[in-house]
């Protein structure tokens, strides 16, 4: 039977025959809906295409970025062998935004695989366990939401000294708290229900409960809130960088670009606009993107 | 020897001021292989004892013993192959992210069982589920399909006594048929022990054996199932209850 059926039929069947069968139909299932989302697909289109860019940065840039060229500085868009033009160093605009793809997917790579999760990790204990634990936790939580999210990050950066890594980190313990109480919330409206005690009464413990019950429903609505919080992210390490703290210069982070071009806006607008340009593409995407994944991991709104 | 055997049950919610006393004494026992109903209006208390008896409600004193064993305050893992509970609403007992293979699938390998793929595919077709449903989620199943598989799941450790709280009220009237007769072959077939809560004299009258009465919090009366047929009632209390029922 299995040589008549098509590969779509296989992956489509309503009565898989393995495990693995029914995972890798669920996840056919979810490409589906994802791909019948058009603004997602362009999200991740551009998402996929940054990753292209920044694994073939030395293939596709024309020039080196960190080559000046003070007799060509500040050239205007569309410039013979510039395309973006140049900056105040005369350094290649376009080839700066391809190496600096690298920078931002760096940054916010590291920042999404540490904050959400602290943030999940601290919210659900809070909220599952709750008491003493739970009081302890979101007060610190409190603590940390009651400082601006740059000044914080500013005197973390200050006390670890400056660089990608520390603004990393920095940026990461300012960004867990909203986290937390989205998954402390989340996490005490399940608790209580039908299916946490009907595991409860199979004998699973709290770690289980938490990890394999608790999480796979708090995940959904974190994506969508880190999806959101991309920009600010990238905006936040563009701040750090500003300020001499983030990316050290001459590296073409687009941020630091961003500030760079600040000083000619009013008669070079192209060197802050390419950039603010690019970060402002990936936000867009970001967010598309994490609008259809929520639909897709949503598996209650799925018909 | 009873099966379950419940003296002097208190059961309480909050503290001091706010304590509100939802069981008080409630003294009663279920012999092996009968089936007992708990009735009474709602909030009165007949859910409480079942949560009570698994440890979902925490507070609570008097004695409690399963097969002669008094129960502990911290239910051991013993406890959970023995005693098994069926919720009332099966629109929230499926965790919504698990499909019914890995809700079975982890019940059976959180009771430390080994050829779980064999045991799946038989509890599926014991509570009349085929084999097309396994890698279902909740979402793709019917109210009545649901509890089947909350039954399967409370009948994967192999219990000997069963807890049932209203595993019906929550389906429409064609399929509570269906589950109820589901929960009377099963009975017969694995020789279980059932202490089922229901508001449905009917549906306790279909099921059980004997069966008590509740009243804010207290037993007020404990009749076999024939009185119930034949509406004779000692207590005031139940028979108002028959009326009403009427």
């Amino acid at each position: 039977m299995s040589n008549t059926q098509t590969l779509r039929e296989w992956l489509l069947t309503e009565t898989p025959t393995s495990r693995r069968h029914a995972k890798i139909s669920a996840f056919y299932h979810g490409w589906l809906t994802l791909r019948s989302n058009t603004m997602a697909m362009i999200g991740l289109g551009i998402l996929v295409l940054m990753l292209f860019v920044a694994a073939a940065a030395p293939l596709l840039a024309p020039h080196d970025p960190f080559t000046q060229d003070l007799g060509n500085r500040l050239a205007p868009l569309w410039s013979d062998g510039h395309v973006f033009g140049t900056d105040s160093l005369g350094r290649d605009i376009l080839s700066r935004l391809i190496y600096g793809t690298r920078i931002t997917l760096y940054i916010v790579t590291l920042v999404t695989l540490i904050a959400p999760v602290a943030g999940l990790l601290v919210g659900t204990v809070s909220g599952y366990v709750g008491g003493w634990t739970d009081t302890v936790l979101m007060r610190i939580t409190d603590i940390f939401l009651a400082f601006p999210r740059l000044v914080l990050a500013l005197a973390f950066v200050a006390a670890l000294g400056a660089g990608i890594e520390n603004a990393v980190i920095a940026i990461s313990l300012t960004a867990w708290p909203p986290y937390a109480r989205i998954a402390r919330a989340e996490t005490l409206t399940i608790r209580s229900s039908d299916y946490i005690s009907a595991i409860k009464l199979q004998g699973a413990g709290p770690i289980r409960i938490i990890t394999k019950h608790i999480w796979p429903l708090c995940i959904s609505s974190l994506i969508v809130r880190v999806t959101l919080d991309m920009a600010g992210i990238i905006l936040t390490a563009a701040g750090l960088g500003f300020l001499g703290l983030g990316a050290q210069p001459p590296s073409p982070e687009w941020g630091a670009m961003i500030s760079e071009g600040r000083r000619f806006i009013l008669d070079h607008w192209w060197v802050a606009t390419v950039p603010g340009l690019a970060i402002f593409t990936v936000s867009l995407a970001f967010n598309l993107l994490g609008d259809g994944l929520r639909d897709v991991l949503d598996p209650k709104a799925g018909d | 020897m009873s099966m379950l055997n419940v003296k002097n049950l208190n059961v309480w919610f909050g503290k001091r001021q706010q304590r509100v006393d939802a069981v008080r004494d409630a003294t009663f026992e279920v012999a092996r292989g009968e089936s007992f109903g708990l009735v009474g209006e709602s909030g009165s208390g007949k859910s409480t004892i079942l949560r009570a008896i698994t440890g979902l409600a925490p507070n609570w004193s008097g004695q409690l013993s399963i097969d002669g064993n008094p129960v502990p305050q911290k239910r051991p893992k013993a406890f959970y192959k023995q005693v098994q509970m069926v919720f009332q609403d099966p629109y929230a007992s499926l965790h919504p992210r698990h499909s019914v293979d890995q809700v079975l699938g982890e019940t059976l390998q959180l009771h430390g069982f080994r050829d779980i793929d064999n045991r799946v595919v038989k509890l599926l077709d014991d509570v009349g589920l085929g084999q097309k449903f396994r890698f279902r989620y909740p979402h793709q199943l019917s109210g009545g399909q649901r509890q089947r598989v909350a039954i399967a799941r409370a009948l994967a450790p192999e219990p000997e006594l069963l807890l049932l709280d209203e595993p019906t009220s929550a389906l429409d009237v064609s399929v509570q048929a269906e589950i109820l007769n589901l929960l009377t072959d099963l009975r017969a077939d694995r020789n279980l022990t059932y202490l089922m809560v229901s508001h449905d004299l009917s549906v306790v009258g279909h099921m059980c054996d004997r069966l008590a009465v509740m009243k804010s919090g207290e037993v007020v009366d404990i009749l076999s199932v024939a009185a119930l047929r034949s509406m004779e009632a000692s207590h005031p209390y139940t028979r108002q209850l028959f009326e009403a029922s009427l």
